[in-house]
C-alpha cells in the first residue's frame, strides 16, 4: 500500500508541476473549485479552473475502470458528512488553501506560510480524530 | 483553449493519482489522522511522492522567464502568517478529521461514490459561499 501511495503521489506531483510550469499557477483544489463554481471572483481564468476540476472525477473514474474499482468507505451519517464539508469549505477559503495548495505545492516551495498552514491543519486533524476516539465516535 | 487542455490533463492526472494512491477513501485518510487507532501511514507516502516532482518543478520555475502555455506566473506570497491562515487551517483540519475528506478527493469521488461525495461537496461549496458572504 505505501508503494501504491508513493506512485499515486508522483502522479499528483506531476500534475502540480504541469500547472506550475505550464500555466504558472498553484494546483490548489480548494481555490480552483471556488473559482470554477464562481464562488471566487479572482484567481485563475474560469475556463482553466473548470477544466482542472472536471479532470479530477474523470481521472478517478479512469483508474476505477482500469483497476476494476476503487474502494471507498464514507461516514454513514449524512449529518457528519455535511458538518465536515461545511468546515472544510469555510476553513480552506479562510486559510487560503488545502492539502494540495499548502501541503504539496507550498511545502515543496519551502513557503513559510504553507508549512505553518499544513502543520496546523494536520495537528487539528490529529486532535479532532483523537477527540472523536475519546468520545466513542470511532 | 490550449490552457484549458493543459489544465484538463493536470486535473486528470491529479484525480488518477488520488484514486490510485487510496486517498479517495475517507476511511484511509481518517486512519492516517487516527494516531491512537489502527494508524495507516499511506497519506505520508502520497504527500512525499507528490513533493518529489514538485520540488524539481520549483527549481525549474526559478530559471523560467514565463510558463510554457501562458504569459506570466501568478503565484501567491509565501511569508504572511495571519490570524485568517491559522483559524482557517484549524477549521479545515477539524472538518478533514470528521469526514476523512479534503477538497481534492471529495471532488474526485463524485465519480466513484456520488451520493456520499455529493453531500460533502454540496456542504463544502456552502461553506465556501458562507465565507464569501461573511468576509465582504
Amino acid at each position: 500500500m505505501p508503494l501504491q501511495g508513493l506512485f499515486g503521489g508522483l502522479l499528483i506531483g506531476l500534475s502540480a508541476a504541469i500547472m506550475l510550469l505550464g500555466l504558472g499557477r498553484i494546483a490548489g483544489v480548494s481555490g480552483l473549485t471556488a473559482r470554477a463554481t464562481g464562488i471566487a471572483d479572482s484567481g485563475a481564468p474560469r475556463g482553466l479552473a473548470i477544466a482542472f476540476v472536471l479532470g479530477l472525477p474523470l481521472g478517478a473514474l479512469a483508474v476505477s475502470v482500469v483497476t476494476g474499482g476503487v474502494e471507498t468507505q464514507f461516514p454513514a451519517s449524512a449529518l457528519q458528512l455535511a458538518v465536515a464539508g461545511l468546515l472544510v469549505g469555510f476553513g480552506t477559503r479562510l486559510g487560503s488553501g488545502c492539502t494540495s495548495g499548502h501541503g504539496v505545492c507550498g511545502m515543496s516551495r519551502l513557503s513559510r506560510r504553507s508549512i505553518a498552514a499544513t502543520a496546523i491543519f494536520m495537528g487539528s486533524g490529529f486532535a479532532t480524530v483523537a477527540a472523536m476516539r475519546l468520545g466513542g465516535w470511532l | 483553449m490550449k490552457q484549458a487542455a493543459v489544465a484538463l490533463i493536470a486535473g486528470l492526472l491529479f484525480g488518477a493519482g488520488l484514486a490510485f494512491s487510496g486517498m479517495g477513501d475517507p476511511a484511509r485518510v481518517q486512519a492516517f489522522l487516527d494516531l491512537f487507532g489502527h494508524w495507516d501511514p499511506t497519506l505520508a507516502f502520497v504527500m512525499g511522492g507528490a513533493m518529489i516532482p514538485m520540488a524539481l518543478a520549483w527549481l525549474v520555475q526559478k530559471r523560467l522567464a514565463r510558463p510554457f502555455a501562458c504569459e506570466s506566473f501568478d503565484l501567491p506570497g509565501t511569508s504572511l502568517l495571519d490570524r485568517q491562515l491559522v483559524a482557517g487551517a484549524v477549521l479545515f483540519g477539524a472538518g478533514w478529521g470528521i469526514g476523512g475528506l479534503c477538497p481534492g478527493p471529495a471532488v474526485a469521488d463524485l465519480a466513484i461514490a456520488p451520493a456520499s461525495a455529493g453531500i460533502f461537496v454540496a456542504a463544502m461549496l456552502a461553506g465556501m459561499g458562507l465565507h464569501r458572504i461573511t468576509t465582504r
